[in-house]
C-alpha cells in the first residue's frame, strides 16, 4: 500500500516506522526538524509543508495513495487535510485523529473516519477503574475497521 | 441582522466596528485571551473570548440563531472547520469565509462554504488589472466556480466598438449583464452602442471566459 502520513510528532513518526516495514510510506511535516522522530534508518519518504496545502500533498504522492492519516497537533488542520484527501484525491482510506470530542462527532456525521483519542482514552479507562471488559472501546476500534475493510 | 465574527483580528476587528454602526447585532468571537481582554475594553461586551470551533462555546454564544456567520481568522482550516461545524452543527445556512491562500477558494467551495473573500486574490486581480492588455477581469466566481462574471474594459482596438450590444456574438450561454460608462452604471439594452472606455459586464460560463478575449478584444 501507498501510505501519507500528515503530522510527525509523537503518533505520526511511530505510526511510521510500523508501516513502513511493510508499505510505501511518505510523512509529511512542517518542519523538518520533526523528521528526526523517525531516526536516521527511515527507508520511507519526507516532505517538508503544511499537509493541507494541495501542491504539498501531491508532492508527497497523494494522487494514487492507497491510504491517508492526518495526525497533527492540530485538530482543524487534521479535519481539513483529511476532507482533501477524501473528497479532492478520493484517497479510499482516510483516518484523522481529533482531541475535541465535539469536534469529532460532528466529522463523524460527515462521513469521515475520526478518531478521537480524548474520548476513547477516557473511555477505556473508565472501563478498567470499574473493572468491565473495555468492550464500548473495542466496539469504536471495531467501526474503524469495518470502515477500512468496506473498501 | 444577527452577525458573529470569528477571529479578532484586524479583519474582525474593524468589521465589528462597521456591523456595529450599521445597526446590526454583533458578536467578535477571539480565542486568544489577551486579545479578546483587549478588544473587550475598546468594543465593549460585543467582544467575547472562546474557541468558535467548540460546539460548547458556539450554542453559548447563540450560533443557533445566528443570520451569518463569518470566519475571518488568519489561518485556512479554522476558518473551514468554523463554517463546516456552524451549518452542520448549528444549521446556519449563510457563511462567509476569508481564504487566506487563494488556492483554497475552490477548496472551501467544493467544502460546501458559500462565501469566499480572498484579500491575495483581490489584490493579485488589482494588479492584473493594470497590466493585462485587453482589461478582462473576472471578478465574482458564482455556483461554486462554474459561472464568473467578467469584467471587460473596451480599449481603442476593441472590435465590437460603435456596434450595438444585440448585434454581439457571446460564446456559449454567456449573457452581457451591465454596461458601465463613465460612473454611470446601465441595463444593456440591445440597441445600446459600445463605446471606447465602456467597461462591459458578462456572466459567463468558466471554461468560456477565454473565449470572451476573442470577441471584445483586438
Amino acid at each position: 500500500m501507498r501510505v501519507v502520513i500528515v503530522g510527525c510528532g509523537r503518533v505520526g513518526s511511530t505510526l511510521a516506522r510500523l508501516l513502513v516495514e511493510r508499505h510505501e510510506v511518505t510523512v509529511v511535516d512542517r518542519t523538518s526538524e520533526a523528521f528526526r522522530r523517525l531516526g536516521s534508518k527511515f527507508q520511507g519518504q519526507k516532505i517538508v509543508g503544511p499537509g493541507t496545502d494541495m501542491d504539498v500533498l501531491k508532492r508527497a504522492g497523494i494522487e494514487g495513495a492507497d491510504a491517508f492519516i492526518s495526525v497533527t497537533d492540530g485538530d482543524n488542520r487534521n479535519i481539513m487535510a483529511a476532507q482533501i484527501a477524501k473528497k479532492i484525491f478520493n484517497v479510499p482510506q482516510v483516518f484523522t485523529r481529533i482531541y475535541d470530542p465535539s469536534r469529532a462527532a460532528v466529522y463523524a456525521e460527515m462521513g469521515i473516519q475520526t478518531l478521537c483519542t480524548t474520548s476513547t482514552a477516557a473511555g477505556l479507562f473508565c472501563d478498567l477503574v470499574e473493572g468491565r471488559r473495555p468492550d464500548s472501546f473495542m466496539a469504536q476500534l471495531g467501526s474503524y475497521l469495518d470502515a477500512a475493510q468496506k473498501v | 441582522m444577527y452577525v458573529i465574527i470569528i477571529g479578532g483580528g484586524n479583519v474582525g476587528y474593524y468589521l465589528t466596528k462597521d456591523l456595529v454602526l450599521a445597526g446590526h447585532e454583533v458578536l467578535l468571537l477571539e480565542k486568544d485571551r489577551a486579545r479578546a481582554q483587549r478588544l473587550a475594553e475598546d468594543l465593549g461586551e460585543v467582544a467575547q473570548q472562546g474557541d468558535g470551533c467548540e460546539a460548547r462555546v458556539m450554542a453559548e454564544m447563540g450560533f443557533a440563531r445566528a443570520d451569518v456567520i463569518v470566519a475571518a481568522t488568519g489561518e485556512d482550516e479554522d476558518n473551514l472547520i468554523v463554517c463546516q461545524m456552524a451549518k452542520q452543527r448549528f444549521g446556519i445556512s449563510r457563511t462567509i469565509s476569508r481564504v487566506n491562500s487563494p488556492a483554497n477558494e475552490a477548496l472551501f467551495a467544493q467544502l460546501g462554504i458559500d462565501t469566499t473573500v480572498s484579500a491575495t486574490r483581490l489584490i493579485f486581480n488589482l494588479i492584473e488589472q493594470e497590466i493585462e492588455v485587453d482589461h478582462l477581469i473576472p471578478i465574482a466566481a458564482l455556483a461554486r466556480g462554474h459561472l464568473e462574471i467578467v469584467s471587460i474594459e473596451l480599449s481603442e482596438h476593441s472590435p465590437v466598438l460603435g456596434r450595438a450590444i444585440g448585434e454581439i456574438a457571446l460564446p456559449g450561454d454567456a449573457h452581457i449583464i451591465a454596461l458601465l460608462r463613465g460612473d454611470k452604471g446601465l441595463l444593456p439594452s440591445p440597441n445600446a452602442i459600445l463605446q471606447i472606455g465602456d467597461t462591459v459586464l458578462t456572466l459567463v460560463q468558466q471554461n468560456q471566459e477565454s473565449a470572451l478575449h476573442g470577441v471584445f478584444s483586438a
